[in-house]
């Protein structure tokens, strides 16, 4: 990843979050819960307390290695945390209803639907994204691989198929043909390309358990 | 989207104490993959979010013992993959990972399967069709409408909507149970009594009572289940909704049935037992006719519509196809 896309999200003054969590009266617990912990605060939490509901939530979590720090509205998706608040629009949007597999990206190495998952849920969690997937020097063997086999027409679905492919391979659900349909099959590709995406990962496989 | 405020408790104890403080309109976020969908179709309307993931203590899968013990935040996934599971209770293992895609069952939770809500379309694309179930009192759009997919079993003149899961299926063929937790303790209810059919009041769709958290899910580890297999017919060879499913075990003695255990998925409105079919088996040597037999047996009380008819005819034969795969592995 080049410097210029290696970005920490300005801290916000959390002067909304702040006032909301000193209304609600557990400010500890609040923060506690949003992985913003101080070993003092740590020791204060009340374990059977309730915890405190926020109008606006305070999430930290890492994208492709760089913490980001951002102050959003709860019902923001992990996927419209990336594009539209981190500026990472690699991760693509299709139906937005965890359909067709185009905002997949991987939490703590496992592929989720970005679209369905809310950003407050990642809280302390590692995010890797298409763009966090090879580095200035190489493409992974997996983005090689779809070059390699033409594995795309329109490229729109691309990104996702390409994130499920690593984790698909990482599962160690690449072993055959009919594995790789079954276990691929919650990215859909409008432009047919599932001969070339197939070939693709079935030699990506090859390349990275090598 | 309506928009809510969230909280995010860190123990059981606590996130019990969050939901009673957050009373009606408070709801229960585990893996988002029905809720978080239907906030997106304003179908669901929460003023308030308890987001229950960082309660480690329901991730625990333990298929150890006499019992196999999944926690209620164990992902789908993971169950699946459970090596015990698949060897002793392929129907469950099956039920998981024919269900959805990884990147959902990645997410999802095994407690929210079970509370996963219908896909029928008039219940999720709002106005201008009446639904019961999303708008109740409204009527339903679905008993002469487009019911291809609609339930053949315990529906009403209020709601013919199908119960979509896998699991609760495959579970409730093992007398599975779930354990809940609320604010007057824990309670233990069998799976099979878990949904309600829809009666009157289809937007009732379990017997949760307010504030009540599923938290672990029980099966008994019967040597039925090595027996076993959940056949599901889509309409796609993969990712997609059953049009017709069966969860069947079988136990051999000397050639045939001593136990028999049958549930059917995609044709009802709560999960469905098929206790007579079931009966039928026992004692007699499995056959692809006697199979077919019991099919027929299954379906005979079916109440078809306009277009779902035809998941009499395939049902019989899901039927007969799940009891000679099962039987196969007993």
């Amino acid at each position: 990843m080049s410097d210029d896309r290696k970005r920490t999200i300005e801290k916000r003054p959390w002067s909304i979050t702040r006032r909301a969590v000193l209304a609600s009266g557990s400010a500890v617990g609040a923060l506690a819960a949003f992985g913003l912990k101080t070993p003092a605060m740590a020791q204060e939490t009340t374990p059977a307390a309730p915890a405190a509901f926020l109008p606006r939530v305070l999430v930290s979590f890492a994208v492709n290695g760089v913490t980001q720090d951002i102050d959003l509205d709860p019902r923001t998706s992990l996927l419209d945390a990336l594009r539209e608040t981190i500026g990472l629009t690699g991760t693509k949007k299709g139906c937005d209803h965890g359909q067709c597999g185009a905002c997949t990206v991987h939490v703590d190495g496992r592929r989720v639907a970005s679209c369905l998952t809310l950003a407050a849920q990642v809280a302390d969690r590692e995010i890797t994204t298409i763009e966090g997937l090879g580095d200035d020097e190489a493409l992974h063997p997996m983005q090689q691989a779809f070059i390699d086999h033409d594995a795309l027409q329109c490229g729109y679905c691309t990104p996702g198929q390409i994130m499920a492919a690593v984790a698909c391979v990482h599962e160690g659900h690449a072993g055959s043909e009919a594995e790789i349909r079954e276990y691929m099959s919650g990215n859909i590709c409008r432009c047919g390309a599932y001969p070339g995406i197939v070939a693709a990962i079935r030699n990506a496989a090859q390349v990275m358990e090598g | 989207m309506q928009s809510f405020s969230y909280a995010r408790p860190a123990s059981l104890d606590s996130a019990i104490a969050t939901f009673a403080e957050g009373g009606e309109g408070t709801r229960l976020l585990a893996g988002g993959t029905t809720l978080y969908d239907l906030m997106k179709l304003d179908v669901e309307r929460p003023e308030r979010i308890v987001d229950i993931n960082g309660l480690a203590e329901l991730s625990t899968i333990d298929t150890s013992g006499d019992e196999l013990v999944f926690g209620a935040l164990a992902r789908m996934s993971d169950v699946a993959a459970d090596p015990r599971l698949a060897d002793e209770f392929p129907a469950l293992s099956e039920a998981l990972w024919k269900a959805a895609s990884q990147q959902l069952r990645n997410m999802a939770s095994l407690g929210g399967n079970l509370l996963q809500q219908t896909r029928c379309a008039y219940f999720r694309h709002g106005e201008p069709f009446a639904c019961n179930k999303r708008s109740p009192g409204s009527g339903c759009s679905a008993i002469e409408g487009l019911n291809r997919g609609h339930a053949l079993f315990g529906g009403s003149d209020a709601c013919i909507a199908t119960y979509p899961g896998d699991f609760a299926v495959a579970l409730i063929a093992f007398d599975a149970e779930v354990d809940v937790a609320g604010p007057d303790g824990e309670r233990t209810i069998p799976v099979s009594d878990l949904h309600r059919q829809p009666g009157d009041n289809p937007e009732a769709e379990t017997v949760l009572m307010p504030g009540e958290i599923i938290i672990r899910i029980r099966v008994p580890a019967d040597a039925v289940g090595r027996g076993s297999t959940y056949h599901k017919i889509r309409d796609r060879e993969s990712y997609a909704f059953a049009v017709v499913s069966a969860a069947a075990a079988v136990r051999l003695e000397a050639g045939v049935v001593a136990d028999a255990r049958l549930a059917l998925g995609g044709v009802a409105t709560v999960p469905w037992r098929a206790r007579e079919a079931e009966h039928s088996l026992i004692g007699t040597a499995l056959t692809a006719e006697t199979a077919r037999a019991v099919g027929e047996i299954a379906f005979a009380d079916a109440v078809t519509r306009e277009h779902n008819a035809f998941k009499v005819e395939l049902g019989a034969n899901v039927v007969r196809d799940a009891l000679l795969i099962a039987s196969g592995r007993a």
